[in-house]
């Protein structure tokens, strides 16, 4: 059986090779690594002596730490509700056979080209209140105008979501349309046909049927939050104070500026941690299905 | 120095490029490879200096330039460990290069200081900065004043404000500066610079004593006391004399408020004087430089020598250790780099009034103030740095729940 198994794929295989070679060494290899670290007294070099779960007492100890997890979930559950809202509601509106929809799709994905970076700093400007919206409304005579989110610990997350969702939606809405351009026409027919109208047919049909995009979405999206790092630098270095600190820069400022691997190492297995249980469920599902579709 | 930080976000790709580079580029018989982190206008100017005389005393600069103090130091480190080390490395005067003596990674230079007559000319604060258990391994090359007032002559001067000499004088001027329609204080939030308009506080309010003490884990009775308390209240109080703008402010975005005239005063390492020269500014006309009280707070940067099996490298080494510290190529490397020769027996008549004052505050071993960096482990740095970030930014916060915190992090 397996020499079978072996002929017939050896050509894949040994094309794969690579590939695995460096799954395998450089993603698996260095995740182990970590994990070691995260277990040693490890400051600028690492080290072998090993002090047990020491680093991960000290890092939930660590204020900083947990007001990062506490942002990053909040922030989560804001940008990827917010994303899936917008972004189903301008792929519904494309859907209506609009004029010029190539236009609007290419608009609308266009946040999407760009970095977290560019992002975070065209959004520092606007939100700032000596340079942006506030000043624009100052200039045009509102002498009291008052907009500065940006500068509060207790707003200063809405502006981040707010930036994270204007870039996020355009792919939100490619899938969601992609999606709603694969249901079936006679579905439609018949639901006119019975009178129902075509907002109930989309809450109660079409949408429904579209659970494997939002799954989809859903996981890129929460891949997105997990990674947040270049637009909290970009738009707010982490401030007002600590009050948009998120995980992965809490982890890179401990991994360089404060030269104490072991905490930040044991950081990043934690986060690894929150991964498994975000993509673990999804991944079942997929494979779930993907069985179910080979039995048919 | 910090003022890499306004490349922030370009660090983690210029560190992966930088590493991806030297692993390839194994270096030939008598180039030296440097890694610095000096890639601004003016501090590739000053290491041009340092190479242009190498390159005189018959040496082969390679020019090994990493953005980002903390990329440049982590490419460094993984070269060393790596077994492909640098012919020198910048690290920031200090303990960040503790776990590479401690592990004996870096070569042994008592021998050149010798030779260069380094005892005596460098000061003790300095020279005691790069010895570990009684040896010397690292080579000093400049110091940087970390807490002075930089302040725009005009704008005190419609105000009708002296030149502060203490903190006091300083809150006191502040109202009458924001009734004059300007900023007060051009700040920001980032955590590095709030971190140095603390220390400013803490070593003329608290004095160098204090400061030491505390910063080094001995004064655990002093955190407590009503002195830090008053640092803490003075510190916070200059919040309110900031603008809404200040939010994740550049430093040299800071700096050229002062310049323009929309801010009085910046406090700030002396890395700010290249924006007032960009700026065709003078010293003592345009702008003014001073520190309040006697306590100088220094640091800089040093160069450590990773070891080599390969006599040509070390020859290379030497000829490094002996250009960089002789006393006309520290003179016009500080000339560029806007801080003082690490030599005191240099001659600084040509340098700016700011230069010779501080020159001046160094030939006293009692104003020596020792940057945090030097002191304290960076771990220990970045945990307070935290807290400061915090009681700077957070209205709710006390003085007494400050304190709290930062005597909880001393010890690391």
């Amino acid at each position: 059986m397996m020499k079978i198994w072996l002929r017939r794929n050896f050509s894949a295989l040994m094309a794969l090779s690579p590939a695995l070679l460096i799954v395998l060494v450089v993603y698996v290899g260095c995740t182990i690594w970590s994990v070691r670290i995260s277990l040693t007294d490890s400051h600028i070099l690492p080290s072998d002596h090993y002090v047990g779960l020491h680093n991960y007492v000290r890092l939930l100890n660590t204020d900083r730490w947990n007001t990062s997890v506490g942002n990053l979930v909040f922030f989560g559950f804001m940008f990827i509700i917010a994303s899936l809202v917008t972004g189903t509601l301008m792929a519904i509106l494309m859907d209506q056979r609009i004029k010029g929809e190539a236009l609007f799709r290419t608009i609308y994905l266009y946040p999407l080209a760009m970095s977290f970076i560019v992002t975070g700093l065209i959004w520092e400007w606007i939100l700032q209140p000596t340079l942006g919206i506030q000043k624009m409304m100052r200039n045009f005579g509102f002498a009291h105008f008052h907009f500065d989110w940006i500068n509060h610990s207790s707003t200063v997350l809405y502006t981040v979501a707010l930036a994270a969702v204007w870039q996020g939606s355009g792919l939100v809405m490619a899938i969601m349309l992609a999606g709603l351009r694969g249901v079936d026409d006679e579905i439609w027919k018949a639901a006119r046909i019975e009178g129902i109208s075509p907002v109930r047919t989309y809450i109660s049909i079409v949408l429904p049927m579209l659970g494997g995009a939002i799954a989809t979405v859903t996981v890129l999206l929460a891949l997105t939050v997990v990674r947040l790092f270049d637009l909290i630098i970009a738009m707010t270095g982490g401030g007002p104070g600590d009050s948009s600190e998120v995980p992965a820069k809490f982890i890179y400022d401990y991994l360089f500026d404060h030269q104490d691997i072991g905490l930040a190492t044991a950081a990043s297995t934690l986060m690894l941690g929150f991964v498994l249980v975000f993509i673990g469920p999804w991944q079942i599902w997929q494979w779930r299905r993907d069985v179910r579709g080979a039995g048919r | 120095m910090k003022f890499s930080m306004k490349t922030a976000p370009l660090r983690a790709s210029v560190a992966a490029l930088a590493m991806g580079f030297g692993i390839g580029a194994a270096a030939a018989a008598e180039k030296a490879d440097v890694m610095h982190w000096w890639t601004s206008g003016g501090e590739a100017a000053a290491v041009h200096v340092f190479a242009e005389d190498y390159d005189k005393a018959g040496g082969n600069w390679f020019n090994d330039a990493v953005a980002g103090g903390d990329a440049a130091r982590a490419a460094a480190i993984n070269r060393i460990v790596g077994g492909k080390p640098p012919t020198a490395s910048q690290f920031n005067t200090g303990k960040q290069f503790d776990d590479l003596v401690n592990n004996h990674l870096l070569r042994n230079l008592d021998a050149d200081a010798k030779a260069g007559g380094w005892e005596g000319a460098v000061p003790p604060l300095f020279l005691k900065a790069v010895e570990r258990h009684g040896h010397i391994y690292a080579i000093p090359v400049n110091i940087h004043g970390q807490n002075w007032l930089w302040y725009n002559t005009g704008v005190l001067a419609k105000a009708g404000v002296p030149v502060p000499k203490t903190f006091d004088d300083v809150l006191a001027d502040m109202p009458k500066l924001k009734a004059a329609g300007v900023v007060p204080l051009a700040a920001s939030t980032q955590s590095w610079q709030e971190a140095i308009l603390f220390n400013s506080v803490l070593a003329s309010v608290g004095g160098r004593k204090m400061y030491v003490d505390i910063w080094s884990g001995k004064g655990d009775k002093d955190i407590s006391g009503p002195v830090f308390a008053k640092v803490a209240d003075t510190f916070k109080k200059l919040k309110a004399y900031t603008d809404p703008g200040a939010n994740n402010r550049n430093w040299n975005d800071a700096t050229a408020m002062v310049i323009q005239g929309k801010a009085a005063f910046q406090f700030m390492g002396d890395w700010a004087k290249g924006e007032f020269a960009n700026a065709h500014q003078t010293a003592g006309k345009e702008f003014g430089c001073t520190i309040l009280g006697a306590s100088y707070v220094v640091g800089g940067d040093v160069f450590v020598f990773p070891k080599n099996k390969d006599p040509a490298q070390t020859k290379a080494q030497d000829l490094l250790v002996k250009v960089m510290m002789s006393k006309g190529t520290q003179l016009r490397f500080a000339a560029k780099k806007g801080s003082i020769p690490i030599r005191q027996d240099v001659d600084v008549k040509s340098l700016d009034i700011c230069a010779q004052h501080g020159h001046e505050l160094m030939a006293n071993p009692a104003n020596q103030t020792p940057s945090v960096d030097m002191v304290a482990t960076p771990s220990v740095v970045g945990a307070e740095t935290d807290v400061i970030n915090k009681f700077w930014n957070d209205p709710k916060m006390s003085t007494a729940d400050f304190v709290k915190k930062f005597a909880a992090a001393i010890h690391g």
